[in-house]
């Protein structure tokens, strides 16, 4: 069923009586094509381009609890293609073009706002590594502008410019970067999968990964077993354990990120805005809230939620940046469960089992890579291939050091991110 | 979150350091080979439920802590001196 | 209306409206007393709003207080406290509060079911961003902040205590009384004004007397105890790990100077008591949110504890015996009661006023206030003039906080709600209200037992007595929508009706998280308090499950929406972060030099002369003194780390690639350090001062972690050496001393003659300093011959005012962070831009450093193929054709022909300058397989800056290369 303005008119006069189902509730089959375990943002999209690009629609989705409950509807919902190692940079790169088509193609508003996203730096120091940033996304076919301090001011002018303790020296601004609605690009690829026939089967674990003789043959869930001659494993947060199944040790450990958002307020902030030094990050939704994170509570967790050093940071960032919005309240936090690789960069790769994928590591920016990632796992998946703009995201890169993708510098070893 | 020096008593999480995962303690020998040092360096069982980890008392007391603690509940067990754990 | 005037007064405004109220009364009482129906309007429909509830729940009644930069929007009225001169005004509405344009959005709210904007706003694509989202961002929101900087004080604090009691009613109380009197280290918090709270609502007797007496008894005693600490006005918001609670006090109001606004307390208890109590909810029936329809509770409170009838007429519609105090407590008090509705058939309820038994209100009039209900019943269908409806739909324990955790709480079907699940919060129990024991001998009983349990397991004996109260059981029929047409309202704040629910779940929207994500139901600043429950029920009902197996949404800290300012306390300003000083700051800024951020430190620029007007001018001079004659720089921010032990040489050898045990005393050595992963992690230098004795240097953003990283060999990785380390970075003030005349200059404060013989290049040892005993160190970062010179911090300053002095008599001076940063890049020596934790020993150039004859941090992992090899962006210099082309670091290198474009990328520029010795732009580079490709002219493209140029590749040491002039 179509959406449009006239539909929603159409429907308003009649009672909303005819709206369906977005995605179905269809019981599992006992074979398939192609299993997806996970049904987040990454693994609704794989489906969905494993469908529309590659005509494989014997498939489903395995989700232990409800789709779109784990980053993806947990983030600070942040969009950008502003990486510079090769390997992020033509991936994030690619997902943005995603990104800006996504919602005529899925018939299915996400509110993706291109509101330009500014990093701000307070050195020369960082000046010159951003400069190096924003040359390698324009020699990416991205946009960047270098902004000094009075630029800044012109974009921002309610940031402390006088008495901060980090003073301002310029920002990097990255106009196609902005927001997008979290949950509804989740629910956009499940009805984009669904229309497409895609089995979306929620409440339903995978208990187990049936190998036979190095192949894949499928999988046991709560709600039995299910045979398929691919299975692809996209379970951010629950990476360690669902490989575990296949006899994987992966280099990842699981932390805590939070995140905050305000009560309701009338436009203030119409940017993504960045502040690396306080680790503070934060947009204005399009309800009025402002929705603002930092940095991981830095200890191993899977316990979905923070403590309060890592929630007073963040405020004592927002108060030295940008004192004006002391006055607003924070209504709620959450934290999601982070895969964090050595290198803070992610994997998309065959795994040692003939026919089992992995999709994981996205460390805290899996969601603007929920397009993109689903396009090429679903290409790796589908082809046997790994997809040109996610080539770099190997499994073996820490091992051999080949292709190390550490974009903050701070080492491709643990906790270091 | 509260960890219990051995030296200090329990004290506010935001006087340590977080290292992570106790397999630092096991360094391999220098000639163990790629896949010993891939293990120590990268690959973790980054288990859901009780763990051992590395925390440094930074703010404190400067000790290096091996403390026992859940990563589903956050409950903290204890914590003993990293010197003073066999190995 | 007030029941009985009031001894004193005084005046606020409302919508720039005078109005009288009484100190310290909430500002609803206020309005309500002042005849004040409409205060708000509604998030997305712009629906007219009165007050609804009489407490922190509120969900209508959101005002923005103050002007200017003082502006704070969002506050609930039922917890603002009228002060004299307070200005309130209501939000969300323009151009006024009656006659609010937007409120359009309700009358084509059938457009705007939930969820709509998913399905449109999609063509044409460029209109969302120009049209579509910049109309929805006005529309949506509710009070504004000023966009001004932040004035008030705000503060953070600890504190510490035995047991923490959560809520001061009457389970509170006796709780705390209970472990008071135990001898517990008592923290009694309650969100309110003052403690009591429903004995201050209710009337009740205890002990036979009104129970505000036993109140006042109880809370004197409390608070002549020593052991106890009252805190009202404290919100407990949320609950985190080993007993830590976040509490936000509101200390002042608005008006009150020469104290914080707030206060966000960080307490950690060894116990706690949740006696939070429970919250009343509504009902949904058709039109349930006009002003002047309101929680039963509210009700009373407004009547018995501020003195204020919220209506000439109030009627009541309830489905638990408990709205039936609310038309006693009217009557008491001389209000007329109109009608007593319950839903259930078989109420018993007897008074003096109409009753409707099994009816339910099926609709309401009035937009701006309510004029008059109709309800239907056995009897038939009638309307009923009334301008106050007092609702009742049952009370949900405060379960909040035992959900912070992860917690779900258990439905208990007895009394149709949600109740805390033990052992939620490790440490927490529960008592009274909130644990679903609804009377005050409940309450007082349940307080008095959790708490001697809790003392007990503290080690401390308790003694339970109990006042005699009130113990009234309390039946409920549920009863969560009435059936039939017209909006329902649920979640009054985000404006979500019962319609919504059902539309979410013919969507299958049907998981509750996914139901409240598709509706926003529970998503405004109330968190859902008094719809939550009530929307479970009605999804449960849509779905056909029961509300236990529908489950709930998690509740996430915090309780109450809390300040940024108040968790960022401190910060505004410089307060984010400590500011390091050197002991020459002050000298330093009385010569007019601007100071940078280096990590925490402020070290000069430069230092500007009479008659220059552009910092490359001072900078050139300044490298000038170093080139031709003397210049002073102050590098006591170094990382300084004292190293000792039997062990202490091997310790070095390990975290160092090179050999530090082979390095005679009085002797330094460059040192370079990895991180286990084979990446460089620091580099400097290290002294051996005896032959268990070295002072290292780190560099200053890397002295932390290179302290940290020794403690975690020493501890973690090698227990077995017998070494120690400290930093002494604070303990030395440095300086070095650089340039042709370094010598002679040093020879006028020392107190024994240097000679080269005795003090070769890379020499170091004690020296007497004008009478106080240092450290010198023959060691350049220049490239010249140059020392450093240590002294006790004390002695600083007054050592770089006789430096300086002796420099500027010998024709140089002092020299800030752009001279030092051109010296260094002219000599090719690295910094963290180029050890920016991505390079390895090969890339810049120093493989050969890593000794082949002993095992090193990250030896192992930089030997891994991808650290290594010709494909790698290797260290090196750029020359540029003059000094007219300028270079810029950030810039990507390319071959002279390529496209500028990501594949052909090549490498990028480090670090630059203008090299006054050399008269052209030099820069520091990486570039792919750059060592073997010096003399090649390659392409710098800077995108950002638009710079062009063609450069020569070429060895990174510019000046000087065989290093003569350091020796010399």
């Amino acid at each position: 069923m179509g959406y449009s303005g006239f539909r929603v008119i159409k429907e308003g006069l009649f009672g909303q009586k005819g709206w369906k189902p977005v995605w179905r509730d269809p019981a599992p089959k006992a074979e398939y094509d192609a299993i997806i375990i996970g049904g987040g943002g990454h693994g609704l999209s794989t489906a969905y381009y494993l469908a529309k690009e590659h005509g494989l629609t014997n498939i489903a989705v395995l989700e232990k609890g409800y789709i779109g409950g784990g980053n993806v509807g947990r983030n600070t919902t942040i969009v950008r293609a502003n990486y510079f190692l090769p390997g992020n940079s033509e991936f994030y790169s690619h997902s943005l073009k995603l990104w800006e088509t996504m919602e005529q193609e899925l018939n299915y508003n996400v509110m993706h706002s291109q509101r330009g996203l500014i990093n701000l730096f307070h050195s020369d120091g960082q000046r010159d590594a951003f400069a190096r940033r924003g040359n390698a996304m324009i020699n990416q076919g991205d946009d960047a502008i270098l902004l000094d301090r009075e630029g800044v001011r012109a974009h921002l002018p309610y940031l402390d410019f006088d008495n901060v303790r980090f003073p301002v020296y310029g920002g990097l601004l990255h106009p196609r970067g902005g927001t997008a609605r979290h949950d509804a690009v989740a629910w956009g690829y499940a009805r984009g999968a669904d229309q497409r026939g895609v089995d979306i089967i929620q409440n339903c674990e995978v208990t187990g990964i049936d190998i036979e003789a190095g192949v894949v043959k499928g999988v046991q869930t709560t709600r039995g077993a299910i045979k398929a001659k691919k299975v692809g494993i996209v379970v951010a947060g629950r990476s360690g354990q669902v490989a575990a199944m296949a006899g994987m040790r992966l280099p990842i450990e699981s932390h805590v990120l939070q995140a905050f958002v305000t009560e309701g307020l009338k436009p203030v902030i119409d940017h993504v805005v960045s502040f690396g030094m306080g680790h503070f990050y934060i947009s204005q939704s399009d309800k009025g809230g402002l929705v603002f994170g930092g940095d991981l509570d830095f200890y191993s967790s899977y316990a979905s939620r923070g403590n309060l050093p890592m929630k007073e940071h963040v405020m004592d960032a927002a108060m030295t940046l940008m004192p004006m919005i002391g006055k607003a309240k924070v209504l709620r936090s959450w934290g999601g469960i982070m895969d964090m690789t050595p290198d803070g960069s992610p994997i998309i790769d065959k795994t040692p089992t003939t026919g089992l994928f992995i999709d994981c590591g996205w460390c805290y920016g899996g969601f603007k890579a929920v397009p993109g990632s689903g396009f090429s796992f679903a290409h790796l998946m589908a082809t046997g291939n790994h997809h040109e703009p996610a080539a770099k995201y190997r499994l073996d890169r820490f091992r051999t050091g080949v292709g190390l993708m550490d974009e903050e510098g701070t080492g491709s070893q643990h906790n270091l991110h | 979150m509260r960890i219990p020096c051995p030296n200090c008593g329990e004290r506010d999480r935001r006087e340590f350091y977080y290292q992570g995962d106790a397999v630092a303690l096991n360094r391999p020998a220098p000639d163990a080979g790629p896949q010993a040092w891939d293990d120590y360096i990268h690959n973790r069982d980054n288990p859901a439920g009780e763990t051992r980890d590395i925390w440094f008392h930074e703010a404190g007391c400067g000790a290096w802590l091996v403390v026992e603690r859940n990563t589903v509940t956050h409950a903290v067990h204890g914590a003993t001196l990293a010197g003073l754990v066999k190995r | 209306m007030r029941l009985q005037k009031p001894e004193a007064t005084v005046t606020f405004t409302f919508d720039g409206r005078r109005i009288k109220g009484v100190a310290g009364e909430p500002v609803s009482a206020a309005l309500l007393a002042n005849g004040i129906k409409l205060v708000a309007r509604s998030f997305k429909y712009h629906r007219p709003r009165g007050v609804m509830s009489a407490g922190s729940e509120e969900q209508n009644a959101l005002v923005t207080v103050g002007r200017g930069a003082q502006t704070e929007p969002n506050l609930r009225a039922t917890t603002l406290e009228v002060a004299e001169g307070l200005e309130v005004f209501s939000q969300n509405a323009w151009p006024s509060l009656r006659y609010d344009m937007m409120a359009v959005n309700d009358f084509v709210s059938p457009f705007l079911a939930a969820g709509f904007y998913y399905k449109t706003f999609m063509w044409p694509r460029s209109f969302w961003e120009k049209l579509y989202e910049p109309i929805i961002r006005r529309a949506a929101g509710l009070g504004g902040l000023s966009g001004e900087t932040n004035p008030d004080d705000y503060e953070k604090a600890f504190a510490f205590c035995d047991v923490l009691v959560i809520g001061a009613g009457p389970a509170g109380l006796m709780a705390a009384l209970t472990a008071g009197r135990a001898g517990a280290d008592v923290i009694l918090a309650d969100e309110d004004t003052a403690m009591g709270g429903r004995l201050l609502r209710e009337r009740e007797d205890m002990d036979g007397k009104p129970a505000a007496e036993w109140v006042a008894a109880a809370l004197a005693e409390l608070g002549a105890m020593k052991n106890v600490r009252l805190m009202t006005r404290t919100t407990v918001t949320g609950a985190y790990d080993q007993g830590t609670y976040g509490a936000l006090e509101r200390v002042a109001g608005p008006r009150q100077t020469g104290k914080p606004l707030e206060c966000f307390w960080r307490i950690v208890a060894k116990r706690a008591i949740l006696c939070a109590g429970a919250l009343e909810r509504p009902i949904a029936f058709p039109n349930n949110d006009r002003p002047g329809i309101m929680m039963a509770s509210a009700v009373r409170a407004y009547v018995n504890r501020w003195g204020v009838a919220p209506g000439k007429a109030v009627t009541i519609f309830g489905n638990n015996d408990d709205a039936h105090r609310t038309a006693r407590d009217l009557v008491a008090a001389g209000i007329k009661v109109a009608a007593l509705i319950d839903s259930r058939d078989d109420a018993k309820v007897s008074g003096d006023y109409p009753i409707y038994t099994g009816g339910q209100v099926t609709a309401t009039k009035g937009r701006h206030g309510l004029e008059s209900i109709t309800i239907t019943h056995s009897g038939g269908t009638r309307t009923i003039r009334t301008d106050c409806l007092a609702m009742s739909g049952g009370w949900n324990p405060t379960v909040h906080l035992t959900c912070h955790m992860n917690g779900r709480p258990t439905w208990r079907e007895d009394i149709a709600s949600f109740v805390p699940t033990p052992d939620s919060i490790p440490g927490l129990v529960v008592a009274g209200a909130c644990n679903g024991a609804f009377s005050t001998a409940a309450c007082l009983a349940e307080g008095a037992a959790v708490a001697a349990d809790v003392a007990q397991g503290l080690g401390l004996n308790a003694a339970v007595t109990l006042p005699a109260a009130d113990d009234g059981a309390y039946a409920i029929t549920p009863l969560w929508a009435v059936p039939g047409k017209g909006r329902k309202w649920i979640d009054f704040q985000n404006d979500v009706h019962v319609k919504d629910i059902k539309l979410a779940a013919q969507e299958n929207f049907r998981s509750v998280e996914h139901m409240k994500r598709y509706t926003t139901q529970g998503m405004a600043p109330d968190q859902g308090k008094s719809s939550n429950v009530v929307a479970l029920a009605v999804l449960a009902d849509a779905t056909g499950r029961g509300i236990p197996e529908t489950g709930t949404t998690t509740f996430r800290p915090p309780y109450v929406p809390v300040s940024i300012a108040s968790m960022g306390a401190g910060s505004q300003g410089k307060g984010f972060a400590p500011e390091r000083f050197t002991t020459s700051h002050k000298a330093t800024v009385d010569r007019g030099a601007p100071m940078i951020e280096a990590g925490l430190w402020y070290r000069p620029s430069y230092f500007p002369v009479q008659g220059e007007t552009h910092w490359r001018q001072s900078c050139d001079r300044e490298v000038g003194y170093v080139r031709n004659t003397v210049g002073i720089c102050d590098v006591s921010t170094l990382g300084k780390i004292d190293i000792q032990g039997p062990d202490a040489a091997t310790l070095l050898d390990f975290v160092y690639t090179n050999m530090f045990s082979t390095l005679p005393v009085g002797r330094v050595r460059y040192g370079l350090m990895l991180r286990e992963d084979g990446h460089v992690l620091d580099d400097g230098t290290t002294a051996r001062l005896g032959a268990q004795h070295f002072v290292m240097t780190t560099t200053t953003a890397a002295a932390g972690l290179v302290m940290r990283h020794l403690e975690f060999v020493l501890q973690v990785l090698r227990p077995d050496l017998d070494a120690k380390v400290i930093s002494v970075t604070e303990q030395w003030a440095q300086f070095a001393v650089a340039g042709p005349q370094a010598r002679t200059l040093l020879n006028t404060v020392l107190d024994q003659e240097l000679t080269d013989k005795d003090w070769p290049f890379m020499a170091c040892g004690p020296v007497g300093v004008s009478g106080v005993q240092g450290r010198l160190f023959r060691i350049s970062f220049s490239g010249e011959h140059a020392y450093e010179v240590a002294v006790p911090s004390r002695y600083g300053e007054s050592l770089f005012r006789l430096l300086v002095a002796q420099a500027e008599v010998m024709g140089g001076g002092p020299y800030g962070m752009e001279a030092l940063n051109v010296l260094r890049i002219e000599k090719g020596f690295i910094t963290h831009a180029e050890i920016h934790g991505r390079t390895t020993a090969f890339d810049i150039g120093f493989e050969r450093m890593v000794s082949a004859k002993k095992d090193c941090i990250g030896k192992a992992a930089a030997s891994r193929p991808g650290l290594l090899g010709a494909g790698r962006q290797q260290l090196v210099g750029l020359r540029a054709k003059g000094a007219d082309h300028v270079l810029t670091a950030g810039a990507h290198l390319f071959e002279k022909a390529a496209q500028e474009v990501r594949t052909n990328s090549q490498g990028y520029v480090t670090s630059v300058c203008y090299s006054p010795t050399l008269d052209t732009y030099l820069a520091l580079a990486f570039l792919e397989n750059g060592r073997a490709r010096h003399g090649e002219v390659i392409k710098l493209r800077d995108h950002l800056r638009n710079i062009t140029e063609e450069v020569e590749v070429c060895d990174p040491v510019f000046f000087d290369p065989t290093g003569g002039r350091a020796r010399g």
